[in-house]
């Protein structure tokens, strides 16, 4: 057992950890922050991205360890039912969602994404997102609501 | 997933101290390979120790004709490197085409190169460019280094702490990636430079990344695609498997290895 100190969407959290505790398991079972999904063991899928430091990463595949002192955000993070992130608003628009387990990974690596290149064009969403699996919507409403996104972040910048 | 003793290396050094001290130890890097593998209950080591606050095992120089890249420079890093894509673009190409973002942004050369997997990319980089693995030891040559299927040259109180890239006048990486691991199928690094011409081909050997000795000969009479044209592995030393049989593994090194030296322009 170990104590973590981490910021998680802005706040300071301490918890008791085995060792042996994934930083998803911190976010799900002990946060009971269960925005961020798992949809696989063999960190291929995608769906439980944070951003970490700035960069999205595979909460599935970090210990709570590795987390010490670092700068996690999570799907709920960065908007509310109220007030939507554009990225968020850009997939109920676009219909980028289907069954939404993918979702919440999905939104994570896009706004990574739109942070290091706010104009993206359709082959570089693409490229970004080539860790993300979605098994509903063939990603091309996906890939429309990341550029809608982009463009609606700049409209507003 | 079973539990372990974790620590976080406090130097290079303290790492190796740990790494003796406790019998079935093991380093963490990026843990992208590491993690999953425990995760399967494919490894069980005992304790973890961990490389990501060692700060002096991170960054990139160019200096004197060699890229200097320290063992825990995230795959992403190396995308990101104005320096690297100046000196050797190839090896931009190669981290850029490791797994996925998310794997990228964890990711770390060390890692990679200690892991020696077949399919890997880095490995072939090395290999390809006559690269000299820098350890806590002593420094190994890439073709001294990569020994078998995750084998290397590493004892298990080894730790490598960075690898340099001889400049070449030109070279270059073409994979053809398997579409859902994104790990090459067939890669090929061809580079020619200070370390003569090199052919490496990882993802194919049954025993791991290797050189095409015949392939290096006739570049050097002739730097073409069609002056290897002919030049064929043989298909009994190829891995092959439900994504690509040995004779197409065998098809593909010719194939990739052309390609690759189109690319070298
Ligand atoms: C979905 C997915 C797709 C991937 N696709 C690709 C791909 O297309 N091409 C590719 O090449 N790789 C791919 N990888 C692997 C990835 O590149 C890993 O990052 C890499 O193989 C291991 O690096 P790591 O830093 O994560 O090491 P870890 O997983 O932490 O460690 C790997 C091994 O190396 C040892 N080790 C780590 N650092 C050192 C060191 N400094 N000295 C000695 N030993 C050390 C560890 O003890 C361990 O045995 C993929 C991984 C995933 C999850
Ligand atoms: S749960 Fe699938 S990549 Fe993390
Ligand atoms: S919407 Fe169902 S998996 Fe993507």
């Amino acid at each position: 057992m170990a104590t973590v100190t981490l910021t998680i969407n802005g706040e300071k959290v301490t918890r008791e950890v085995e060792n042996r505790r994934l930083l998803v398991q911190l976010l799900r079972e002990d946060l009971r922050m269960t925005g961020t999904h798992v949809g696989c063991d063999t960190t291929q899928c995608g769906c439980c991205t944070v951003l970490f430091n700035g960069d999205a990463v595979k909460s599935c595949t970090v210990l709570a360890q590795q987390a010490d002192g670092a700068d996690v955000v999570t799907i709920e993070g960065i908007g509310t039912a109220e007030k939507l992130h554009p990225v968020q608003q850009a997939f109920h628009e676009k219909h980028g969602l289907q069954c939404g387990f993918c979702t919440p990974g999905m939104v994570m690596n896009s706004v990574d994404l739109l942070q290091k290149n706010p104009s993206p064009s359709e082959q570089d969403v693409r490229h970004w997102l080539e860790g993300n699996l979605c098994r509903c919507t063939g990603y091309h409403n996906i890939v429309e609501a990341v550029l809608h996104a982009a463009d609606t972040m700049k409209a507003k910048a | 997933m079973y539990d372990f003793e974790y620590a976080k290396a406090k130097s290079v050094s303290d790492a190796a101290a740990r790494l003796k001290a406790t019998d079935g130890a093991k380093l963490l890097a990026g843990g992208m390979t590491l993690l999953p593998t425990i995760k399967l209950r494919l490894a069980k080591p005992s304790a973890l120790v961990d490389l990501g606050r060692l700060g002096d095992l991170k960054g990139i120089t160019v200096a004197g004709g060699i890229v200097t890249i320290k063992a825990m420079t995230r795959h992403a890093d190396v995308l990101r490197s104005a320096d690297v894509a100046k000196a050797i673009p190839a090896l931009v190409t190669l981290a850029g085409g490791i797994g996925d973002v998310q794997v990228r942004h964890r990711g770390t050369i060390g890692g990679s190169v200690a892991n020696n997997d077949p399919a890997a990319d880095y490995p072939a980089g090395c290999l390809g460019l006559g690269a000299t693995i820098v350890t806590s030891k002593r420094e190994l040559a890439a073709d001294d280094f990569f020994q078998a299927l995750f084998t290397t040259a590493l004892q298990p109180d080894e730790i490598i702490t960075e690898i340099k890239f001889p400049v070449p006048e030109r070279a270059a990486y073409i994979k053809f990636k398997n579409p859902a691991s994104r790990y090459a199928i067939v890669g090929a690094f061809v580079s020619k430079g200070p370390k003569g011409v090199r052919v490496a081909i990882t993802g194919a050997g049954d025993n791991g990344v290797f050189r095409i000795a015949a392939m290096e000969q006739a570049l050097t009479k002739s730097f073409t695609a069609k002056a290897i044209e002919g030049i064929k592995v043989d298909p009994g030393n190829m891995l092959g498997d439900i994504h690509a049989s040995s004779e197409y593994r065998a098809h593909l090194v010719t194939v990739m290895a052309k390609r690759a030296v189109v690319a070298c322009g």
